[in-house]
């Protein structure tokens, strides 16, 4: 009891910022409430009409429509429904808004039929497809952001692909992970001779290199990201340095940012220091007389490090690359600046859907994607290499 | 439903503490010069005023997706925001900004001309009080032009005339109206054609002529720098950047106004305020977008005013002391060839067509 | 120093200095000689320069100034792993991430050795420390006393002519120890290997080696066969350091031949041998061995100087007894004698007086 009241904070804290915010995507990635809240008579009415056929709806579902309509309108809630259900078919949003004024002035018991009143207010009222998506949406929960977000969409015949010309978001995931390998690789093969001079130099040096290494922490992300801009631009620092040597010609200068080159260099120099401080820390506990024994019976230098101190530095890298490889998969800032379009990462979408189209159902369903191949990749590196093998410290 | 309500009610109580405080108030906008030239022009003023202490928050950029988050937390913290039109749409569809009545809650002008009146066409939304016109149009390097200027839009597609590279918007919104023009589309007709597949593909693929040479921006300052870097021959931007890189940088730009397009910002007051804060905001809102107090707002930022009352109250600039009429977006001789911004259309078509866009994009 | 002549000397050290900082010498003007098969043991206390000195000869670190020779080669400028010595590491530095076998066929697979010799001499260093049935094991499972026995296993395994050991056994229990003290010299002496062993342990230096180098302060203060550096300190800090030691201090009144007096700072006087005093006048401090001091007046030389004693405690150890007495103001002299039939029990408070043999009573430096 006592323990418990010990981390009531720390449980609290992690509730609060961890378990509900995980929850409540995982929630949103497929609640779908509103149709049904909105329209409630609506979809009651549609559930006995054929979405597969080619007749309209019947006079009682316009009429269901019209009594949920003016109950909707007077809360304001017709345009939010339009917004939703826009997400889905184009126009909606402008349909529900336009409607709204003219709908407003109808009374339900005595301004009857409404099926041609409807459809002189708004053509969508007449287009079977207008009846089809609702039907399609009023369910309360939705496979339709999870088949959003691999480039499908809920429809009256089931499941099936975006138009070739809007798929998007499978390619996005898996140059996410592609680029995220090479960024985690890039950062491996820097990080390791870093970290390995920090843990074998004497102290004073090895301090002074690990302000070095830390610096970047202590400037914004997007200053540093932003410094990298003018280093990489075609005027850069960079391609400026190469022309006044004489290696490239100023005609032909690199295209090094607006690209995937860009982000991968911005997203390695940024993550470095989350794959040099495990590995550090590793390597700073592989004693030293593990290489002087090995030597004493004959080994080469090489030898040396390739069979007895690189083993034992493994568990460092394991660590530093599950950590750069998943801060490496959600990073949006970095691609946005210098990403250009062949850099971008799934994340920029969710940003997107979370802040622009404000869907963030879809937004959801991609978070909780992005999360489900994080476990794998953590469940496959367990069955690999082992959980065991990754160490901090 | 349950669930839902514990989280909300959770994040509620977290939110809580930071509820605003009698006579203060929060007002969202951009940051950077143009929160500068809103200071300037509103606030001091309103606070001299009306005692009223007033809090910046430079969060516009995610206002709709921060006051949609507020909501749902039910403990909304801003009290007046700064938004572009189309979020101003948005927002106002979503349930998430007042409705405004311009003739009872907003001032009428000088002259006695009601406020519905005065602001005119403006008021593209219900919930929406205009504060500026600002259009985004190209600037280009005198410099890297050659002796021929660019005075046509259709520049920007004219790689053998203007080689080299161009920054356009990372959206389709201007750029696909911007292609069609170009690919022979009559400009009361843009719209039409847009709405149809094919629309959409002619626009991309008249695009995809340029994909090569373009660098595509994310932030409205991203057009300015690469100019002053002499990383682009032309972009495109918010012409009140375009004005500080020009006049007051003292960089090699100049102006294409050719098709500029017609946008605005203002105000929205956010829904579920208490009835005391409504009050206040709604007061501020009535000083702020009075016709003398747009009119100055012009003095710091070559923004046009968006009332029409306010036109001939424009005068120089704070700093620079130079007539600021010629450098509106609503001058004569700016705007003899514009293009206004379809809200609807962009309200309906955006998701659709963005994923088009950024599909093409990553192709 | 025992006199070898240069040419058999297997491993030499000549007028060795180290400093890690340039500024500091840990290691002062080291001169050291060993013949093939000798075990030598440096021993002192930590921070003396034993594993400085260990270091040196396995190539991990460079001499400032002199010359290390191994085989009449002067070895300053070979890599460690071409010098070919075998070294056991106080921590054993097994290599966790390979097996037992693993471990022990490293050294030989880096010398190119066939896979079935590589397993055939595995094998015989695994039995030679009672491991054979160990190799598939990691490091991690097995005890420290079976961890240590690889280590010795593998040092030896390839057969170097030369083994190091930094303080192999200081991890190890007491009883343990003496086992593999035992191990370790029989091993050693079995296979005529020149071993440097380094600890910090008298009792484990004196039974273990041929010769003895007591370290202090960057030097070696004596090198000596273990008898003779027990028995005859040459300096205050070896009869300090080794065994236990009664110490009394004062100035040399005269010299004869092989015996002084010294005047004790109370105004006594005692018969000593001169080892470190040239002339009177000197201050000096003497050294007896508790078990050499006697206090049966019959076994003393008739005109032997005696020294009055009070009896401070008595301590039952089963085979001896040991008195703590207050002699000549020192209150922890120490006097042992064997539980023999006759021997007496003096109890606290009793005055005698005691005396020793010349020769045991050593004149060394103040
Ligand atoms: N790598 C090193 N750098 C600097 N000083 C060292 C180093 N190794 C040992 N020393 C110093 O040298 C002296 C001798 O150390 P060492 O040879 O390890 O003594 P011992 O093995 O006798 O305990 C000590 O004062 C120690 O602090
Ligand atoms: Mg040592």
């Amino acid at each position: 009891m006592r323990a418990l009241m010990l981390i009531a904070p720390l449980l609290v804290f992690v509730l609060l910022s961890f378990v509900i915010p995980i929850a409540s995507m995982l929630f949103r990635s497929v609640e779908n409430g509103i149709v049904s809240e909105t329209l409630p008579l609506t979809v009651e009415a549609l559930d006995g009409w054929d979405a597969d056929g080619d007749q309209l709806p019947d006079e009682a579902i316009y009429e269901a429509f019209v009594r949920d309509m003016v109950v909707a309108i007077e809360a304001k809630k017709h345009t939010r429904l339009g917004s939703r259900l826009n997400y889905e078919e184009t126009g909606m949003s402008s349909m529900f808004r336009k409607s709204g004024r003219a709908l407003k002035k109808l009374n339900p018991d005595t301004d009857g039929p409404f099926k041609d009143q409807l459809i002189d207010i708004h053509d969508g009222f007449g287009e079977l497809q207008t009846w089809r998506v609702i039907k399609t949406h009023s369910v309360e929960v939705t496979n339709g952001y999870f088949l959003n977000a691999i480039d499908m969409q809920r429809t009256h015949e089931g499941a099936v692909s975006q138009p070739e010309d809007k798929q998007i978001l499978v390619k996005l995931f898996i140059r996410t992970m592609f680029m995220s390998l090479i960024i985690t690789g890039s950062c491996i093969l820097l990080a390791y001779p870093i970290s390995y001079l920090l843990a074998t130099l004497p102290m004073r040096v090895s301090n002074l290199l690990m302000i070095l290494v830390l610096l970047p922490f202590w400037t914004s992300l997007l200053v540093r990201t932003s410094a990298w801009k003018v280093m990489l631009q075609q005027q850069g620092v960079i391609n400026d340095t190469l022309v006044w040597l004489g290696l490239v010609s100023d005609s032909a200068r690199l295209i090094i940012i607006n690209n995937q080159i860009g982000t991968i260099i911005a997203m390695t120099h940024i993550l470095l220091p989350f794959m040099i401080l495990p590995m550090y820390s590793v390597m700073q506990t592989i004693p030293v007389t593990y290489t002087r024994a090995a030597k004493s019976m004959g080994a080469t230098n090489w030898t040396t490090f390739w069979r007895i101190y690189f083993p034992q530095s493994i568990p460092g890298i394991g660590a530093g690359s599950i950590l750069v490889f998943i801060l490496s998969i959600g990073y949006y800032i970095t691609p946005e600046i210098v990403g250009g379009t062949k850099g971008v990462f799934i994340s920029n979408r969710i940003a997107y859907h979370i802040s622009s189209s404000l869907n963030w159902g879809l937004a959801a369903a991609l978070g909780t994607i992005l999360l489900g191949v994080v476990l794998i990749l953590y469940w496959a590196y367990d069955k690999i290499v082992g959980i065991d093998n990754v160490k901090l410290g | 439903m349950k669930l839902k309500n514990t989280l909300l009610m959770a994040a509620a109580c977290v939110t809580a503490a930071g509820g605003a405080m009698a006579e203060e108030m929060t007002i969202v906008s951009w940051g950077g010069a143009y929160s500068k030239s809103q200071l300037k022009a509103y606030h001091e003023p309103y606070s001299a005023k009306s005692g009223v202490t007033i809090l910046n928050d430079d969060s516009s950029a995610e206002a709709v997706a921060k006051l949609r988050a507020m909501n749902e937390a039910g403990n909304v913290t801003w009290d007046v925001v700064d938004v572009v039109a189309s979020d101003a749409i948005r927002l106002c569809d979503e349930g998430l900004a007042l409705e405004i009545d311009a003739d009872t809650q907003l001032a009428a002008a000088p002259d006695g001309t009601s406020a519905s009146e005065d602001f005119g066409d403006l008021l593209v939304s219900d919930c929406f009080i205009p504060q500026i016109v600002y259009s985004t149009t190209f600037g280009y390097r005198t410099d890297m032009v050659g002796d021929t200027p660019p005075t046509d839009i259709c520049a920007v597609f004219d790689l053998d005339a203007y080689p080299g590279k161009r920054a356009l918007e990372k959206r389709p919104i201007n750029n696909v109206e911007w292609a069609l023009l170009c690919d022979g589309v009559a400009k009361d007709d843009v719209y039409d054609v847009l709405e149809t597949e094919e629309g959409q593909n002619r626009a991309l693929a008249k695009l995809d002529t340029i994909k090569d040479s373009v660098v595509w921006w994310s932030a409205g300052a991203d057009t300015p720098q690469l100019l002053a870097d002499g990383e682009i021959v032309m972009g495109s931007t918010y012409n009140g950047r375009l004005f500080s890189v020009i006049e007051e940088q003292k960089q090699p730009v100049a102006m294409l106004w050719d098709a500029q397009v017609f946008d605005l910002d203002g105000w929205i007051i956010p829904a579920g305020l208490s009835e005391e804060r409504q009050k206040r905001a709604l007061d501020y809102i009535m000083f702020a977008t009075d016709t003398q107090r747009l009119a100055d707002q012009a003095k710091y930022i070559s923004y046009g005013p968006a009332r029409a009352s306010s036109a001939p109250l424009v005068g120089q600039h704070a700093e620079l002391g130079i007539e600021m009429a010629p450098h509106m977006p609503t001058d004569p001789n700016n705007a003899q060839n514009t293009f206004l911004y379809n809200y609807e259309f962009w309200a309906d078509y955006r998701d659709d067509i963005d994923a088009k866009f950024q599909a093409w994009l990553a192709k | 120093m025992t006199d070898l002549s240069n040419d058999a000397a297997f491993v030499e050290f000549q007028r060795v200095q180290k400093s890690y900082d340039g500024e500091i010498l840990v290691v002062k003007d080291l001169n050291l000689s060993m013949p093939k098969g000798e075990f030598l043991t440096m021993l002192g206390p930590s921070g003396s320069g034993k594993t400085t000195c260990l270091m040196m000869l396995a190539g991990f670190e460079t001499a400032t100034h002199g010359e290390i020779m191994l085989d009449g080669q002067p070895i300053n400028n070979i890599p460690p792993h071409k010098r070919g010595i075998g070294m056991v590491f106080q921590n054993y530095a097994l290599f966790p991430h390979m097996t037992v076998a693993e471990n022990l066929s490293f050294p030989l697979e880096v010398r190119k050795i066939g896979k079935s010799d590589r397993e055939a001499k595995v094998k015989r260093a695994l039995d030679m420390v009672q491991m054979g049935d160990f190799g598939n094991r990691r490091p991690a499972q097995l005890s420290g006393g079976q961890q240590q026995r690889i280590a010795l296993a593998r040092a030896l395994v390839f057969e170097p002519e030369l083994v190091l050991m930094d303080e192999p056994l200081g991890a190890l229990d007491k009883q343990l120890r003496e086992h593999m003290q035992f191990e370790i010299t029989r091993l050693a002496h079995e296979l005529g290997i020149t071993t440097v062993y380094v600890t910090h342990d008298q009792t484990e230096a004196l039974t273990m080696s041929d010769r003895v180098a007591v370290f202090d302060d960057g030097r070696i203060q004596q090198l000596a066969p273990p008898d003779q550096l027990y028995e005859e300190p040459e300096n205050s800090f070896v009869a300090q350091f080794i065994g236990e030691n009664n110490t009394l201090e004062g100035t040399v009144k005269s010299i004869n031949g092989n015996t002084c007096i010294v005047t004790l700072d109370d105004g006594s006087e005692i018969d000593a041998m001169p080892v470190n005093v040239s002339r009177p006048g000197e201050r000096t401090t003497v050294s007896i061995r508790p078990e050499r001091v006697e206090f049966n007046k019959d076994r003393l030389h008739s005109d032997a100087h005696t020294l009055k004693a009070q009896v401070k405690e008595f301590i039952y150890m089963g085979d001896v007894f040991r008195f703590r007495m207050s002699v000549a103001g020192n209150d922890d002299f120490i006097v042992k004698t064997r539980n023999a039939p006759d021997a007496v029990r003096l109890k606290p408070g009793e005055e005698i007086e005691i005396g020793w043999l010349t020769q045991d009573c050593r004149a060394l430096d103040a």
